[in-house]
């Protein structure tokens, strides 16, 4: 799948997008898991989840949404849009 | 039956023209009796100090996908003949115009009401991401609990 990364999240990571092979990650919350264990990067992006927002096919969840089936999957800060 | 809603959302790196924009509007329904416009302007002081440049990010495809559904939350909650959003991405100078909105109903009260509404909910739910360049280098702007506490006032129907 896709996922993708928006804001600081965008900048810790060091790409905005990237295919990802979920595994058998069922929510955001173990694909946050299968992410951290990549390595420094995204254990730092990832380092305070309480900043974390997520959006599956673009629609906003959290943590504990469903992933499978999913085609992307976005992390990001909370929003500070208007 | 009342004519639907006329809605139009605009995600751009372009300014917009608000008089062109009411003019747009209204010259298309003599029905309508009361437009509110809000538009939020770039400000060059901030917590942090003066800036000199915004820097907005957004998510292509989901923030179009949610000003709409912010749209359809506001028409069921007033009557409206129409409503136009902006809001402009990329990197704007302090005094630029940011985000637009417009609220066209038959009475005042929805209108109002309306374009209160939508920047609420804009403010808390659209995927966009400032990034405030000053002094101490780019900084991106953290979100606000009291914009949360703000939207919270219209309940979390539709959350």
């Amino acid at each position: 799948m896709q996922v993708r990364y928006f804001a600081w999240l965008r900048e810790r990571v060091g790409t905005a997008a990237e295919e990802i092979e979920p595994g058998d990650a069922a929510t955001a919350g173990d694909l946050v898991d299968a992410l951290i264990a990549r390595g420094e990067r995204y254990a730092l992006a990832f380092e305070d989840l309480s900043a974390v927002r997520v959006a599956v096919d673009q629609e906003m969840g959290d943590l504990d949404t469903p992933i499978s089936g999913a085609r992307e999957v976005a992390f990001f800060p909370p929003v500070t849009g208007g | 039956m009342d004519a639907p809603t006329s809605t139009t959302v605009s995600v751009q790196t372009e300014d917009f023209d608000i008089s062109a924009e009411v003019e747009r509007i209204t010259s298309a329904n003599r029905e309508i009796g009361a437009v509110v416009t809000f538009t939020g302007l770039v400000r060059e002081i901030t917590g942090e100090g003066p800036i000199t440049a915004m820097e907005l990010e957004h998510y292509p495809g989901m923030t179009e996908r949610s000003l709409r559904e912010i749209v359809e939350q506001a028409r069921t909650r007033w009557p409206l003949d129409a409503v136009r959003l902006v809001h402009r991405f990329g990197k704007l100078a302090p005094g630029d115009r940011i985000v637009l909105v417009i609220a066209a109903s038959r009475h005042r009260e929805a209108a109002f009401g309306a374009a209160t509404f939508l920047m609420d909910y804009l403010k808390t739910r659209a995927p966009f991401w400032k990034k405030e360049h000053g002094v101490e280098g780019p900084v991106w702007v953290d979100a606000r609990e009291s914009d949360q506490q703000i939207a919270a006032r219209w309940g979390r129907s539709g959350l």
